[in-house]
């Protein structure tokens, strides 16, 4: 079973923070990490491997930097990582990074199974997976909580509802992604950060995959971003005072008309 | 690319503190931007000497504007149900075409939609089209997405609308990609700009740090997917009249490769938040699962359900569904008293649109505060029994 896995580099958005005096983004302390629904497709393509034998590639697209979470995803068990960069790739929206990934994936090679993270974290968008999907015209299902049943040519798996889940068959080759319920990721071992400090991570361009520019960053993208700003703060607020009871008297009294 | 323009740059560092990815720094009194720009044009709209713009290179305009009219809205329908979202997206779909001039549509898909179709008229549609056939009837996510694309080139209208639910973000995204149209997930405001009639989209980003307003100026139709329980539905009113019209998609599109096995339906998965008029929810604050034994206690006393924030469910004091915020579900109810939350922006954006806000927190400086309608600085370990009993005093008296 030859398996790729996408991942994407993101900020950790939860430590990111609005300074209400500046209005800007607090970043200090912020980290890139790896996308936390990725670390779950990772683990379930390497738990695949180890029963079922085949290879792991990793695969991101992002920034040099981005080579990074490549090598860590080599430390927890991926085989390879191939890194898809190129400045022309910059901006784009989820229309031209499911095209560029899918140019790169049928450039990198055949793959029985792609699996994706349901989301990342800093777009919350879950867009670019079924778009991946669509451009490698492959059957996919989303939200996959479990994996119940695997064979050479189908499997059946769980797809998270929002009123419960679903059982599902689809035939393979098939795209996944995957929530967190899915496993719980190992910790990387000694011997794969042995390995992933030596792994050559491939860099694979806009030439490199054959892109179209048309299609590619910025001017590839449908939407446009016109404006970006801070949510405004409610207006509204009565600050209680006195002793705990006090507070909870008028605080009641206040609410009468939710009693 | 991201142009810096050094004559007008005065290094002041905003565009620095803007960036969330680390891509502009200044450097002997100027901007310099590295390779980690993603063009998300942050620094461009707090830049006040106006040193900076982006530059998109030439768009290709892929489709005569002008032959696209109509405002959609996908109905979901699911366990023989319209979906509630769909009467949501219905209410901000009328506002639209209202505005737009064209007429709004609903379409609907499954096996048995006679009554559905009829509300979906009654909650606003001008026209649904029903395609009502047996293979329609599971979610999957290839049939769905080819019978809606079928529809979409048949008809070419200008905006297709789907709600963001497991369903909707599943399959829209696949329709996108093969139509060649803009999407923007997860919206959570949409207006008409009236010089140009451009649908303006507006999505929380970075877990709600940052709202940004997307459009798509030269692909159509331009779609969004828009959050659940943040539209309202109009009033339904079964005196509305409207069309119904019945599609036949072709065999092929029908064909799946999927094959729904099973469609389980959790029972102890199902808490209502959404539904609920009250909420009481609590945060990482309440310090272990038996804090959240006094906030049911005070849910019970209110006639309401317990919610929590990600940092409670994370920590394994209660379960998922009890979720509130960016990565759980949004809330909009009557009442929203919250206990030992410190409101991050990541919670703020699941419930900020609550008609009441109440927060208990011990940090005066707790971000919720900012959102709260009323605000009580105290120890929840104290104030909520006091207000549980309170509460059950006036209610016997």
């Amino acid at each position: 079973m030859n398996i790729l896995v996408c991942i994407k580099q993101v900020p950790d958005t939860k430590d990111v923070r609005l300074d209400p005096r500046t209005n800007t983004m607090a970043r200090e302390g912020v980290e890139s990490i790896m996308n936390p629904f990725d670390r779950h497709a990772l683990e379930e393509a390497v738990r695949i491997r180890e029963e079922y034998g085949g290879s792991v590639t990793a695969l991101s697209m992002g920034p040099p930097q981005a080579e990074s979470v490549l090598r860590e995803a080599i430390s927890c068990g991926a085989d390879d990582g191939v890194l898809v960069s190129d400045r022309a790739f910059a901006g784009a929206d989820t229309w031209a990074t499911s095209y560029t990934l899918a140019r790169a994936i049928e450039t990198v090679g055949e793959f029985d199974l792609i699996l994706c993270g349901k989301q990342a974290v800093d777009g919350d968008t879950a867009q670019v997976g079924p778009g991946l999907a669509c451009r490698l015209a492959r059957p996919f299902v989303t939200c996959v909580q479990k994996i119940r049943l695997l064979d050479n040519d189908s499997l059946v798996v769980e797809r998270m509802m929002d009123d419960g889940y679903d059982v599902v068959r689809l035939p393979i080759p098939a795209l996944l992604t995957v929530v967190k319920d899915i496993n719980e990721p190992r910790v990387p071992s000694l011997k794969g950060k042995m390995k992933a400090k030596k792994a050559e991570i491939k860099v694979l361009g806009a030439a490199d995959i054959g892109a179209d520019k048309q299609c590619i960053g910025l001017a590839g993208s449908p939407t446009q971003v016109v404006n970006v700003f801070t949510p405004e703060p409610r207006g509204d607020r009565t600050k209680l005072e006195g002793t705990p009871q006090e507070q909870v008297a008028q605080l009641v009294k206040a609410l009468s008309a939710y009693l | 690319m991201l142009i810096i323009d050094k004559e007008k740059c005065i290094g002041c560092g905003v565009c620095e503190d803007n960036c969330a990815f680390g891509a502009i720094e200044v450097v002997d009194g100027c901007a310099v931007v590295n390779d980690n720009c993603t063009l998300c044009g942050a620094c461009v709209e707090n830049c006040e000497p106006q040193a900076l713009r982006i530059d998109g290179g030439e768009k290709k305009q892929t489709t005569n504007l002008e032959d696209w009219s109509g405002i959609w809205i996908f109905a979901e329908f699911r366990h023989d149900k319209v979906v509630p979202v769909a009467f949501e997206l219905l209410g901000v779909g009328r506002k639209l075409a209202d505005e737009r001039g064209p007429s709004l549509t609903a379409v609907l898909f499954g096996a048995g939609l006679d009554e559905g179709a009829a509300e979906l008229i009654a909650y606003g549609a001008d026209a649904v089209l029903v395609v009502d056939d047996e293979r329609l009837r599971d979610y999957r996510e290839d049939v769905y997405a080819g019978a809606l694309e079928e529809l979409i080139k048949s008809n070419q209208p200008e905006v297709v609308l789907a709600g963001a639910t497991a369903i909707g973000r599943s399959f829209i995204p696949m329709v996108a990609n093969a139509l060649g149209a803009g999407l923007t997930a997860d919206c959570t405001q949409l207006s008409v700009r009236a010089e140009d009639g451009m649908l303006l989209q507006t999505r929380p980003a970075f877990g709600g740090n940052i709202m940004a307003t997307i459009e798509c100026p030269h692909a159509r139709p331009q779609m969004a997917t828009v959050r659940p329980r943040v539209m309202a539905p109009l009033a339904p009113d079964r005196s509305r009249s409207g069309e119904v019209r019945r599609v036949v998609i072709p065999d092929d599109v029908l064909d799946s490769k999927i094959e729904v096995l099973e469609s389980v339906s959790c029972e102890q998965d199902n808490v209502h938040i959404q539904e609920a008029e009250i909420l009481v929810a609590g945060g990482r604050g309440l310090e272990d699962e038996k804090g959240f034994a006094l906030i049911r206690k005070l849910a019970d006393e209110l006639g309401g359900a317990v919610a929590a924030s990600r940092a409670a469910v994370d920590a394994g004091w209660i379960s998922y569904p009890h979720q509130v915020g960016q990565t759980g579900k949004t809330v909009a109810p009557r009442l929203y008293i919250a206990c030992g939350i410190s409101g991050a922006v990541q919670h703020a954006v699941g419930m900020q649109s609550a008609e009441t806000i109440v927060a208990i927190n011990r940090d005066e400086k707790a971000p919720i505060f900012d959102l709260a309608t009323y605000c009580v600085v105290g120890d929840l370990f104290e104030i909520v029994p006091l207000l549980t009993s309170k509460i059950k005093e006036v209610r016997g008296t």
